[in-house]
């Protein structure tokens, strides 16, 4: 069992709890997402003691070394003195220099830093909306190519953050965004194998530049892009990634849609899920690099379909679009 | 030369980690303990896993693996699971051209944590 102090109350953990799990339990309110070491809500600072490697794993250098480290990840095997993570400098302001609406529910939101903002495209942000109110979405623009922020947000039946986006927040508003964060991004090795990217939905934001950005980084092996939706009017973005086919031509963009007709066909679309259509156009998944973004359980499914057909554990790249948890 | 350093130490467990896992995930026997949980953590805890198996440096106790294991013995982990892991191990290092001579070694080391696992 470890203590773990916090604002000056010390708080039992023992196993088979986590820090989260343990103070929430005794009464804190501190900020958790996915649960899972992806979201990075439940980010919080050490100031005392040395916080377990895998509750750091994953994050940046410059924050590992500042001692920050992840509560839903942290099983301590010695006492802490711990602090809310979301500390300034973690944030910053950006203005919102455009909005355009996708289709029916996803926005597209633009948003330009104050201050430079280092990012690989596909990882993701967190935005704020209130102190203790903030959600992740995934960055769908290139920083060699655009200078403003890009994000596609769902609209959400009663979503707090997406119906906030869609109906409050206003062109020139400023909101605060946290650092970017995951993996989720394309780094130039293996140029000549596979690289396959499935995604629905709003799904589609991350991929959208990690493709490009693969694309302008001279990988010349095979790249799928599956986007599914719905129904037609779900897909976004088909004239641009269209186009992106027509200049390369070792890049195949395949929308799927869940309706059948003579208008899906015509724009090219396949019937039936994103994976129903990568299996029917792949023999095997070995030396494949992956990448899955948006609905969880289309990720899970994917990733051991995937797995299973040869692609190393270590080639899936994957961020499920999970809920917060509140 | 230990016999992790013989298999080839972390290279070993990286070139057996995905086979292994494999499968793991399609033996009927045992599968059912490994679905739910969470790929992209589990595959860094099979590579714990193989680390142990091969003898190589970890920090685990028996009480990790009693402790670790405990919520699988409550769903009814018992001593064919117990085998059915060390069988797929086998055949893992097989694959990777292992002699059997060394894959009788990591079964032996396997066997140590056996009534840890089970809880016994
Ligand atoms: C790593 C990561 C990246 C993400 N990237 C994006 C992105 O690029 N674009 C994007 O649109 N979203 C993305 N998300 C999801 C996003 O963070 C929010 O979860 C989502 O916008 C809902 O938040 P909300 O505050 O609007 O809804 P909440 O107020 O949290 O939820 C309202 C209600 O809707 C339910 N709900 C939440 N999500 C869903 C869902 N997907 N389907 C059905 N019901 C739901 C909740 O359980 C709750 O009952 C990402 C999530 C993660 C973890
Ligand atoms: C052969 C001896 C075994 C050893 C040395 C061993 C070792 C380990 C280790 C080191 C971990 C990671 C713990 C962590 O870091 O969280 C683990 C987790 C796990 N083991 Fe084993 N294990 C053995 C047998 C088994 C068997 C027989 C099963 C089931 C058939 C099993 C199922 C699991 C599962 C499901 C987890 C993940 C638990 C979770 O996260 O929920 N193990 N094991």
């Amino acid at each position: 069992m470890a203590m773990i102090e916090l604002g000056g109350k010390v708080y039992e953990c023992a196993p088979p709890h986590s820090v989260l799990e343990a103070l929430t339990a005794q009464g804190e309110a501190i900020p958790s997402g996915c649960r899972a070491g992806v979201c990075q809500s439940c980010l919080m600072r050490c100031l005392k003691g040395t916080p377990p490697a895998k509750s750091q794993e994953g994050l940046k250098t410059s924050l590992v070394q500042q001692g920050y480290f992840l509560a839903c990840r942290c099983y301590p095997e010695s006492d802490l003195t711990v602090a809310l993570g979301d500390g300034p400098g973690l944030r910053q302001s950006a203005i919102v220099v455009r909005r355009e609406m996708l289709n029916r529910d996803i926005l597209a939101l633009y948003l330009r830093p104050e201050a430079p903002f280092a990012y690989r495209p596909g990882q993701f942000l967190r935005l704020h909306k209130e102190a203790n109110l903030s959600r992740c979405y995934s960055l769908a623009s290139v920083p060699e190519f655009e200078d403003t922020l890009e994000l596609h947000v769902r609209r959400i039946p009663d979503g707090r953050v997406s119906g906030w986006v869609h109906d409050t927040l206003a062109v020139g508003e400023t909101v605060e965004i946290g650092d970017s964060t995951g993996h989720c991004f394309y780094v130039p090795e293996r140029q000549d194998h596979p690289v396959l990217l499935l995604g629905t939905g709003s799904g589609l934001a991350p991929l959208y530049g990690i493709v490009r950005d693969a694309l302008a980084q001279g990988h010349h092996g095979p790249v799928w892009l599956y986007h599914g939706s719905y129904a037609l009017e779900g897909l976004y973005r088909q004239a641009a990634l269209q186009e992106l086919a027509r200049r390369y031509p070792n890049f195949h963009y395949v929308p799927c849609v869940d309706q059948t007709g003579a208008a899906a066909e015509a724009l090219g679309a396949r019937t039936g899920t994103v994976l129903g259509a990568l299996v029917a156009d792949h023999g095997g998944f070995s030396k494949a690099r992956v990448f899955l973004c948006g609905n969880p359980d289309m990720v899970k499914d994917a990733r051991l379909k995937i797995f299973l057909g040869g692609a190393s554990m270590a080639d899936i790249f994957a961020d499920p679009f999970l809920p917060s948890g509140s | 030369m230990s016999l992790y350093e013989q298999l080839g130490g972390d290279a070993a467990v990286n070139a057996a980690v995905d086979i292994f896992y494999r499968k793991v995930l399609q033996d009927d026997r045992i599968s059912r303990f490994f679905v739910g949980v969470d790929m992209d953590k589990q595959a860094a805890k099979q590579k714990a896993f193989l680390t142990m198996a091969f003898g190589g440096p970890n920090s685990y106790t028996g009480l990790d693996m009693r402790r670790g294991h405990a919520h699988l013995v409550a769903q009814g982990l018992n001593d064919s699971h117990f085998d059915a892991v060390v069988e797929d191990l086998a055949a893992t290092l097989k694959e990777l051209g292992v002699s059997d001579a060394l894959i009788g070694q990591v079964a032996a080391v396997a066997e140590t944590t056996r009534n840890d696992i089970l809880g016994k």
